[in-house]
């Protein structure tokens, strides 16, 4: 009576499937309820791996609820390979289409967002250009260049003001959110992710530098999605977040 | 021991513990009696950051042994090509003193389980995980240790006892055993065995390293006692007993605690490393 892993592997996602038969105690009788030592570990270090990743999300929603959720989206997705440090990347995608949460629209952003700090916490070490190599640079050269971007930068752009519900559902005594919408920029100094709320146009820009477009050509991306794009600011942005690795001129 | 390039090959005869990074700054302050650290490998395979960095600088002060948890040498498929690289560059910049894994699988299909599932002890699975053994061995370029696990519940289907298998193991591949005493108490009572007679079998001349770790108490449907290997607590006392008696009988090893949930304040942690330093004067003397 052999167990295959195949069987062992169901039943610890299903448990409505029976304990596979050819386990069992020390005596010989059937393993019964000893299986479910396995089934609860992995399901609670599954969850608990969701926890810590989204803080904001289980503040927003309550313990009970994020325990549910998670439990559901742990067996429709689990982990892909053995590290676990940014497992649930699926996860914003998963609260927004689950019936009993998808009328609290914000809540696939916050996940995101949470997602990208988890990302640019562990993206790769990188150093930065300082202000004078920019300043060195004549306006044509600079119109030209294109910014390498340290491995830790995100952007989340949302229609709902994520940094403010991000910061009320972190931290005692944050203010409630207003009504509006904002794209948020991580930028990672040293070892921890540093969220910025963007100006106007300041979401198109950095898009456009992401995308290896030129400064010129980001600056017109940001200008022609809003008029009071404001460059020097959005500069200043990246280069205190340390978030320019390199600059590339044409020449 | 050094290797040339000045790291350590082995672990001190001396306690350790489970590094966790909230403790990053009392070890580099106050770190007696603790001499050396272990880290689960998972825990260190993102590109950059704070974990890497602090990993870095405190391998500069302490023997590191790098402890696998995912690598599922237990598996039934074939061990994953992707995550022994990844292994294999963690060892790589980290030349670190040790590296181990577990008896046990945890990969099934793409699915990763997080969680050390058991395997039946027969003429087939002994075949299987000494190839996963020697090829874990061949990639990083080598020896490894191999922990014994903790059951709950055991396999109709199983010819060998673990410490055959294990025995077996260690002299077809040719690698070190971790023994876990938490784990052979654990599994002991849960499956109604004689621990000292778990320890008295086992091949005790390959063991490079020792665990120490708290498990919670629970029942089966028979209301036989169900000890569960939790790592949220001190280290029991029949355990601290089962120590006393496998060091008398192997010598001195290192010994590590395992501390991983509801993690304590460093003075806790350190208490529990110097209990087990004075079980390792024992036998000293």
């Amino acid at each position: 009576m052999s167990v295959c892993q195949t069987s062992f592997h169901d039943a610890l996602f299903d448990r409505t499937t029976a304990v596979p038969p050819g386990l069992c105690d020390g005596v010989g009788q059937p393993a019964g309820r000893r299986f479910n030592v396995y089934r609860n570990n992995v399901a609670v270090s599954l969850t608990e791996a969701l926890e810590h990743g989204f803080p904001a999300v289980r503040s927003l929603i309550g313990d009970e609820n994020f325990k549910k959720v998670s439990g559901l989206f742990l067996l429709q997705t689990p982990p892909s390979i053995p590290v676990m440090m940014l497992y649930g990347q699926e996860f914003p995608g998963f609260l927004e289409t689950f019936p009993p949460l998808s009328h609290i629209g914000y809540l696939g952003d916050i996940a995101r967002l949470e997602q990208a700090q988890r990302e640019a916490y562990h993206a790769a070490d990188s150093g930065s250009v300082a202000a004078e190599t920019l300043a060195r640079l004549s306006p044509d050269a600079l119109a030209h260049t294109r910014f390498r971007l340290a491995a830790a930068t995100r952007l989340i752009r949302s229609c709902w003001p994520i940094y403010d519900i991000w910061r009320f559902a972190t931290m005692n005594g944050a203010p409630k959110p207003a009504a509006l919408a904002q794209d948020v920029l991580i930028t990672r100094p040293e070892y921890d992710p540093a969220l910025h709320v963007l100006p106007q146009g300041g979401a198109a820009f950095v898009a456009a530098l992401l995308a290896g477009n030129t400064l010129a050509e980001a600056c017109d991306a940001g200008a022609s999605d809003a008029e009071a794009f404001d460059l020097s600011a959005m500069l200043s942005l990246l280069l205190q977040g340390g978030a320019i690795t390199a600059v590339e001129t044409e020449d | 021991m050094l290797d040339t390039s000045g790291h350590p090959t082995h672990l001190p005869t001396a306690p350790g513990v489970g590094y966790k990074p909230q403790h990053f700054q009392d070890i580099l302050e106050n770190p007696a009696p603790v001499t050396w650290l272990e880290v689960h490998a998972e825990n260190y395979m993102g590109d950059g950051g704070r974990p890497l960095a602090q990993l870095r600088h405190l391998s500069e002060r302490f023997p590191i042994s790098v402890h696998g948890v995912g690598l599922s040498i237990g598996g039934e498929g074939r061990l994953d090509p992707d995550h022994l690289a990844r292994l294999k560059h963690l060892c790589g910049w980290l030349l670190p003193a040790s590296f181990s894994e577990h008896l046990a699988w945890s990969t099934h299909d793409s699915h990763f389980m997080n969680d050390l599932l058991p395997l039946p002890y027969t003429a087939t699975t002994l075949a299987r995980v000494t190839d996963h053994i020697d090829e874990v061995q061949e990639a990083l370029g080598r020896r490894m240790l191999l922990e014994n696990p903790s059951s709950y519940l055991a396999f109709v289907e199983s010819t060998l006892s673990e410490t055959d298998f294990l025995t077996e193991i260690a002299r077809r591949t040719g690698c070190g055993l971790l023994l876990d005493v938490n784990n052979v108490f654990i599994s002991a009572t849960n499956l109604a065995v004689d621990p000292r007679a778990y320890i008295d079998a086992f091949p005790l001349a390959h063991v490079g390293e020792i665990h120490l770790g708290g498990h919670d108490e629970d029942e089966d449907d028979h209301g036989a006692p169900l000890l569960i290997d939790s790592h949220g607590r001190e280290v029991a006392d029949p355990v601290w007993a089962l120590l006393d008696y496998t060091l008398q009988r192997s010598g001195p090893r290192p010994v590590l605690i395992e501390w991983d949930a509801d993690v304590p304040d460093w003075p806790v942690l350190a208490d529990e490393a110097r209990r087990a330093a004075r079980a390792l004067e024992r036998v000293a003397a």
